[in-house]
């Protein structure tokens, strides 16, 4: 699935270099998760607040969900919180995972949500309760997605 | 407005889950079902003017309902999908009572059938959890499992011997039922124990085995009930619940929405847990069962893992769980999965549990799980005396 490649154009590196295919699943942004993954690639931690309410909202939504509101400013947040649980996968759910182990988490965000997310720790070192902090991992020239760390 | 005894099943159609499609589709299983169900609750297809039906994995599509009735004849004055993934079964059965008892149809046929492999047309998942769940792996529902597995054990100290014994008894079970898929050697703890360890904590016993498979069922009005071969099975309670979809966004990973669905189906039918004799809980994970049945009111809520130990949970002990072997040990049968919890609870009711037939059974709990906890429908069945 993801085979080492000759880079082409789009890749932005220099013509010659090796990279590597990123073939896992990437988010389609909606107009209104669009901010998020924007922020996400400038290496910045933004949820919606909804304005009525003022309770934070993850994933990004088209109205809060506490309220019904359509008031929602997009905040830029700490980037902490602390594990809720988590998984080893010792399996790739599909091909395109088959770097296994990898850990799939639940975070309790600073702000109030919780969030999937990966942990990007070796897998004894992760427990429920850990503090955790934002991790921006590009995956792609377009694409960053928000892991995390152990703070 | 309550649906007690309004509505009763007289018929049950089913496959042995297999492995191998052959030359099967899951069109061709949903037939079979129903040509037997409607053969066994002695009604003639003429007689069928209801149909629910689940949209298989393997085969999705809209207008579905339209589709399977034209294929195989049927002229129905109800028609619908139920689409509440391991719920189906359960909330087909209230919704068949509901049409029945507001006079929209008589007799109906609720049907599903799947193969174990995606088809031709891909499943059409939803866009926020392409968007927000897959770039993380968040694929299969074995991973939410594990995390909900994984927090009952920090809150709770559960272990995974003790989930293991769910496993254990229920293939016990499926030993005496030569419809289960595995029912051909005993499972121990140290089995499930020391099977691939596939997302901590679960192994690979402690998850169903996806398979082909089938299931019908025919649930009739009191006029129709009253001439059935079969003793009736009547529908004496049913509650529904959705809380999530996706788990990392409920309210409590376990603590289920399971609560609100049976206290809403144990109200209706003016009965407590206590007064069951079988319970049959939707099995896709060792640990489905045991948050199931906490959250039903059958176990205090954390000693689940306790209990599982200290009592026999097979079809001859003091709680029959799962008498069918349940998914875990009957198979998977994709969307359809969900409906062998309601035949077995019929079966059992008509006395038709063969060597795995709990005593004296008259009244029993099942259970519908969708998704990762995500929409619960428990029903209360009974055969009147
Ligand atoms: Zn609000």
């Amino acid at each position: 699935m993801s085979e080492p490649q000759q880079a082409n154009d789009r890749s932005g590196r220099p013509a010659g270099a090796f990279i590597t295919e990123y073939s896992k699943p990437l988010p389609h942004p909606s107009p209104f998760s669009k901010p998020y993954w924007e922020a996400a690639r400038a290496h910045e931690f933004k949820l919606q607040q909804c304005g009525k309410c003022g309770k934070f909202i993850y994933y990004p939504r088209p109205r809060c969900q506490h309220c019904l509101s359509d008031q929602l400013e997009w905040k830029k947040c700490s980037g902490r919180g602390t594990v809720y649980s988590y998984t080893v996968a010792h399996y790739a759910p599909t091909p395109a995972f088959k770097e296994i182990p990898f850990v799939l988490a639940i975070v309790d965000l600073e702000e109030g949500p919780r969030m999937t997310t990966n942990i990007v720790a070796p897998p004894d070192k992760i427990k429920i309760g850990m503090p955790v902090k934002v991790f921006f991992d590009d995956v792609t020239p377009e694409c960053t997605l928000v892991k995390f760390e152990p703070a | 407005m309550s649906l007690k005894r309004k509505a009763a099943a007289i018929g049950i159609g089913e496959v042995r889950p297999f492995r191998e499609p052959g030359d099967e589709t899951a069109l061709s299983l949903m037939a079979k079902v129903s040509a037997e169900a409607i053969a066994d609750a002695g009604l003639e297809k003429k007689d069928i003017d209801g149909v629910l039906n689940a949209v298989p994995f393997s085969d999705p599509a809209g207008f579905y309902p339209a589709s399977f009735c034209e294929m195989i004849g049927i002229e129905p004055s109800m028609l619908d999908i139920v689409d509440i993934g391991g719920a189906i079964g359960t909330g087909m059965f209230w919704r068949a009572a509901a049409a029945i008892d507001a006079g929209m149809c008589n007799a109906v046929l609720c049907v599903g059938g799947d193969l174990n492999r995606p088809g031709e047309a891909p499943f059409p998942w939803i866009s926020l959890e392409r968007e927000f769940e897959w770039p993380y792996g968040y694929i299969a529902p074995t991973l939410g499992y594990a995390m909900i597995a994984k927090r009952h054990m920090h809150e709770y100290g559960t272990t995974s011997a003790q989930l293991a014994k769910i496993a254990v008894d229920q293939r016990t079970n499926a030993l005496k039922n030569p419809l289960a898929r595995f029912n051909d050697r005993p499972l121990t703890v140290d089995d499930v124990l020391n099977s691939r360890l596939l997302a901590d904590p679960l192994h690979i016993y402690d998850i169903v085995s996806p398979q082909c498979g089938a299931s019908a069922f025919i649930v009739v009005s009191p006029e129709i009930a009253k001439r059935s071969k079969h003793p009736p099975v009547w529908l004496l309670g049913a509650g529904e619940s959705s809380d999530h979809s996706v788990i990392s966004y409920a309210p409590s990973i376990t603590t289920s929405c399971v609560k609100p669905a049976a206290e809403a189906a144990f109200k209706m039918a003016g009965l407590k847990p206590k007064d069951m004799h079988f319970v049959q809980p939707y099995d896709c994970f060792t640990i489905t069962v045991l948050v199931a049945l906490e959250d039903a009111g059958f176990i205090k809520k954390g000693q689940g893992g306790p209990f599982v130990m200290e009592h026999d949970l097979t079809y001859a002990g003091d709680l029959p769980c799962n008498t069918h072997g349940g998914q875990l040990s009957f198979g998977q049968a994709g969307f359809a999965g969900g409906m062998s919890h309601v035949t077995e609870g019929i079966r059992q009711l008509m006395g038709r549990g063969e060597g795995r037939q709990v005593k004296n059974a008259s009244v029993g709990f099942v259970n519908g799980n969708g998704g990762v906890m995500s929409e619960q429908c428990s029903i209360i069945l009974e055969r009147q005396s």
